[in-house]
């Protein structure tokens, strides 16, 4: 098309542009860092649509193999993350129906949006307090004066990886994304076709959960037990 | 009449606030809720202190088996293209 001024090139980064041709070239390296980056995140994803996390290995494999089948069709026309999202979740939509389970996205993004309680009530005092009403009973702890060397700390990542799996999988999901692969949240919305309304909200329930797990850990590694009382 | 951002509503909308969304009159209340209530401040620190560590998670090392089954793929699409 004449007026097709390669606007599809355009989309594509500087970074996703080198990557690219080095697959194509044969570097093993390459696909090795795509792997690294993506394979976990892309698990978390595909269970979204099939029953079991062993189902969601099965299609990130085959998503894999996709990824190299499609790699010299390739055109940019969409981030490289985008288009091997967008293959997983081809995959596991085949497959989630194969397994007789197909999950509409929007429902059960409204579903872990909705329902559940505000967060944190239980750090504060009632309303009706006779001297401070909605005031915080349980105070946060300052993160401030944990060691450097604690606040990234191989025990800290676990504790956030324990609070991630056991978060509802649309909140794991949008965590992992946004937060651990530093989506934007358009690059969320389109990928989970959710309303940024409910992206929202989800991501909000687990950075409060995570943030509690953090909490907790600190807690305990300070000897106090729990966050001091108000 | 009552405050509206107490610190219980503080606390729901820290994201709509560090995601830029939220209105400039609400904003506005949140800020000076903050500016006067250091829990909220330490609360807001922890919140944006989460996302950054989240942020610098290591990537998940993948077993063995399944990088090898991996690399053999890709050896194998080369060999074949
Ligand atoms: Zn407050």
């Amino acid at each position: 098309m004449s007026d097709g001024t390669s606007a599809s090139a355009i989309l594509l980064s500087d970074d996703d542009t080198a990557l690219v041709a080095r697959l194509r070239e044969g570097e093993a390296e390459a696909f090795e860092e795509l792997v690294d980056k993506y394979h976990s995140a892309l698990v978390r994803f595909a269970r979204l649509y099939v029953p079991t996390h062993e189902l969601a290995e099965d299609v990130v494999q085959e998503t894999w193999m996709g990824v190299l089948r499609g790699l010299d069709r390739f055109e940019g026309r969409s981030s490289l993350k985008t288009w091997i999202f967008r293959i997983a979740a081809n995959r596991a939509q085949t497959k989630g129906k194969r397994e007789a389970r197909t999950v509409p996205f929007a429902a059960l993004a409204s579903t872990e949006a909705g329902q559940e309680e505000s967060v944190e009530v239980d750090r504060f005092l009632p309303p009706d307090h006779a001297e401070r009403p909605n005031f915080w009973s349980t105070l946060p702890l300052d993160f401030d004066n944990q060691p450097e060397a604690r606040l990234l700390s191989d025990e800290t990542f676990a504790e956030i990886r324990r609070a991630i799996d056991t978060l509802p999988p649309m909140q794991a999901t949008v965590i992992t994304l946004r937060d651990l692969q530093q989506w934007s949240s358009t690059e969320v919305r389109e990928a989970l076709d959710i309303t940024e309304a409910n992206q929202r909200v989800l991501l909000h329930r687990a950075r409060t959960k995570v943030r509690r797990a953090i909490e907790d850990y600190f807690a305990r590694a300070n000897g106090t037990g729990a966050p001091s009382d108000a | 009449m009552p405050e509206r951002m107490t610190c219980p509503v503080l606390v729901q909308l820290v994201t709509e606030y560090l995601e830029g969304v939220m209105p400039p009159e609400d904003a506005a209340q949140f800020e000076e809720h903050l500016g006067r209530c250091p829990p909220c401040e330490v609360y807001l620190v922890q919140f944006r202190k989460t996302i950054e560590i989240c942020g610098r998670l290591p990537e998940e090392v993948l077993p063995v088996e399944v990088k090898e089954t991996l690399l053999a793929a890709f050896e194998n699409w080369k060999a074949n293209r």
